[in-house]
């Protein structure tokens, strides 16, 4: 049965709906004509984007490094970049054209943003310096942990949590502190930001930390 | 005599002498006698005398000034900027379960944009029948439902993977919080617009510059998620998303899209930038979790904590605090002063609501020695939250999000708190 309707709204108009629905999807759904350069990319990366991405898509400061990181996903401090870390070259395609720069969205043109991804790619040695990538070779590229992901399985790899009950009594003989966060010392009412910033082990973890 | 600091010193002496006499306060649980008259009782002051302001003095208040550590803090380190970035809720000065908008977290990836209402329009595309457009004024007109739920950011407590960092329950469990939204379920626009049979998810986004593009299970769309424009009684406040959010129950605060305006029905996952290089959870060998969309049961003591000190010496004392989960309501909570070693039955203030917060209370009479305080959250489905042990027996160090490993606080014997990890 079909579910109530209210007649509210209008129909959305073709112009609207191209607009707005820019996203891509990882078989290439959505990708427009186009196409772009390492070449012109370097150039595009370094006008744009390099002041905190930096010049190689290593990144500046706390901000997100592009390229690097490969083989350190089942280190003690992984860096996840585009190379080593992201699945689909789509998502690349879809979030710089849509949300960057940064503070400059959606400023730059579909061949533009084919540019810069063919950059990207090769920052973190994926692609050759000749190349060129567009819509018609774009599920060529191989990412490199396109295999790196699972679909949540908490219910089975967890199972043990759902535990009918928990111990109340004598559940262990000793307790021992074995770290403080006094000791690390990192909360804003206990030092000013000006020493908390100076601290290198800060910035280790606020690299750990970029959500 | 109107010093204010008059009296409490009087009351910090009584307390002293009582102390000194030997757990007299502890004793017998009559009230104490006084040894000097208290001057705020027995001189008239200038509140029982003179007038207060005058209903026209405020049309929008705020709180009153003496409250004025209540308020979301920023941690500057976590992030590059303050434009996509994360602040805390003080849940440690806060009680029951409603959180107020005015000091409710924010987190943004482009900044809080102010969008109003004339200018917000919401489509819906993809796979349906008919493609509409929606004004604000069209979405006030579809019927509309009212629910409580917890908004949890998925990196509450993800500074916590690798140890004790952060000291107060603002900031280790300050990425949350709990209104009452109303708005249109979601599944009403959908059957608006029509679903196509090939539809299976949905891909929402917001109308700033970071979008925010989600995908969400069209089963999951069709449930409960609500398009919300009432939080707590009144609009949205701007950096919650004002005029319109989405409100996905029980699920990941990243997908609670602000300023919601694009739901489009496709055949598959967008994987966008925000389900594949952020909110996937890296395990110990080197894969990630993908669509960790639940948030697991989970519970913090919010008093006694770093940041809310017993400052009243031994006797009876309220530990309080809050659990939740997004699989279900809470149906206990259990304290811990011992570390884990026995565990109480703490009282909930209300019966658990589902995917909303719960608040829970244990009364206990202090001895003033030290207590290693800890609670553990038990949902309807039989759920038994974990230690940060058992997470990361499981998930290793890496995974940043759903950290809802249990949390102790060392409280001394000045009733210090302090963040701290124990065998």
């Amino acid at each position: 049965a079909l579910a109530q309707q209210f007649g509210l709204g209008r129909a959305a108009l073709p112009e609207e709906i191209a607009a707005w629905d820019m996203d891509v999807a990882p078989d290439g759904t959505g990708l427009p004509a186009g196409s772009g350069s390492v070449e012109d990319g370097e150039m595009l990366f370094s006008e744009n984007c390099a002041v905190c991405h930096g010049e190689f898509a290593e990144g500046v400061d706390n901000w997100p490094k592009l390229a690097g990181g490969d083989g350190t996903l089942d280190h003690d401090d992984p860096l996840k970049t585009v190379g080593s870390y992201w699945p689909y070259l789509s998502t690349v395609w879809d979030y710089v054209h849509r949300s960057m720069p940064f503070g400059g969205a959606q400023s730059l043109s579909t061949d533009e943003v084919y540019a810069i991804t063919a950059y990207i790619l090769y920052s973190n040695y994926l692609v050759d310096d000749d190349f060129v990538l567009s819509n018609e070779n774009f599920l060529d590229v191989e990412m490199p942990n396109a295999g790196g992901f699972i679909v949540d399985d908490r219910d089975q790899s967890e199972a043990h949590f759902w535990t009918a009950e928990p111990c109340m009594e004598n559940c262990k003989d000793t307790v021992e502190i074995t770290m403080r966060a006094a000791v690390l010392d990192v909360t804003p009412e206990e030092v000013s930001e000006a020493e908390a910033t100076a601290k290198a082990e800060l910035k280790a973890a606020a690299e750990k930390q970029q959500t | 005599m109107t010093d204010q600091s008059q009296p409490s010193t009087t009351r910090r002496g009584f307390l002293k002498a009582g102390l000194a006499t030997g757990g007299a306060i502890a004793a017998g649980g009559a009230a104490q006698a006084a040894q000097e008259p208290d001057p705020l009782i027995t001189e008239i002051q200038p509140w029982a005398q003179g007038l207060g302001d005058g209903v026209d003095a405020t049309p929008y208040g705020l709180p009153i000034e003496y409250e004025s550590d209540v308020i979301r803090r920023n941690v500057e380190w976590l992030t590059a900027d303050t434009i996509s970035s994360i602040n805390f809720t003080p849940i440690h000065a806060l009680d029951g379960t409603i959180t107020p908008q005015g000091c409710a977290f924010e987190r943004h990836h482009s900044g809080a944009i102010e969008l109003r209402k004339e200018d917000y329009r919401l489509m819906i595309n993809g796979l349906v029948d008919r493609p509409l457009i929606f004004t604000y004024a069209d979405l006030e007109r579809f019927p509309r439902e009212n629910r409580v739920y917890f908004c949890e950011c998925a990196a509450n407590s993800g500074m916590e993977w690798a140890g004790a960092q952060l000291n107060g329950a603002q900031f280790t469990h300050g990425m949350i919080h709990n209104m009452e939204y109303s708005g249109v379920p979601l599944r009403t626009l959908l059957e608006e617009a029509g679903v196509k049979p090939e539809g299976k998810w949905v891909y929402v986004e917001g109308a700033d510059a970071s979008s925010n593009g989600r995908s969400i299970p069209l089963e999951k769309a069709m449930d409960d998620v609500l398009v919300a424009f009432k939080a707590n009684g009144e609009a949205l406040r701007k950096e919650h998303g004002y005029p319109v959010r989405l409100v996905v129950p029980g699920w990941e605060g990243n997908m609670w899209v602000k300023w919601l305006r694009r739901v489009e029905v496709t055949t598959q996952a967008i994987e966008s930038r925000e389900e594949t290089s952020k909110y996937t959870d890296t395990l110990a060998d080197g894969t990630s979790r993908k669509w960790t969309w639940v948030m697991d049961a989970k519970s913090v003591i919010t008093s006694p904590s770093p940041q809310s000190p017993v400052t009243h010496g031994p006797g009876p004392l309220v530990i309080t605090g809050l659990a939740w989960s997004g699989r279900g309501a809470i149906t206990r909570v259990d304290v811990s002063i011992d570390g884990g070693k026995t565990w109480q039955i703490a009282r909930l203030a209300q019966e658990g609501q589902d995917k909303a917060l719960s608040r829970f209370y244990l009364d206990i009479n202090w001895d003033g020695s030290e207590m290693f305080l800890q609670s553990r959250a038990i949902d309807s489905t039989g759920y038994v939250q974990p230690t940060k042990t058992q997470l990361r027996e499981v998930r290793g160090l890496n995974s940043i999000y759903h950290n809802n490993g249990i949390q102790t606080w060392w409280v001394n014997a000045n009733g210090e708190a302090e963040n701290v990890e124990i065998s």
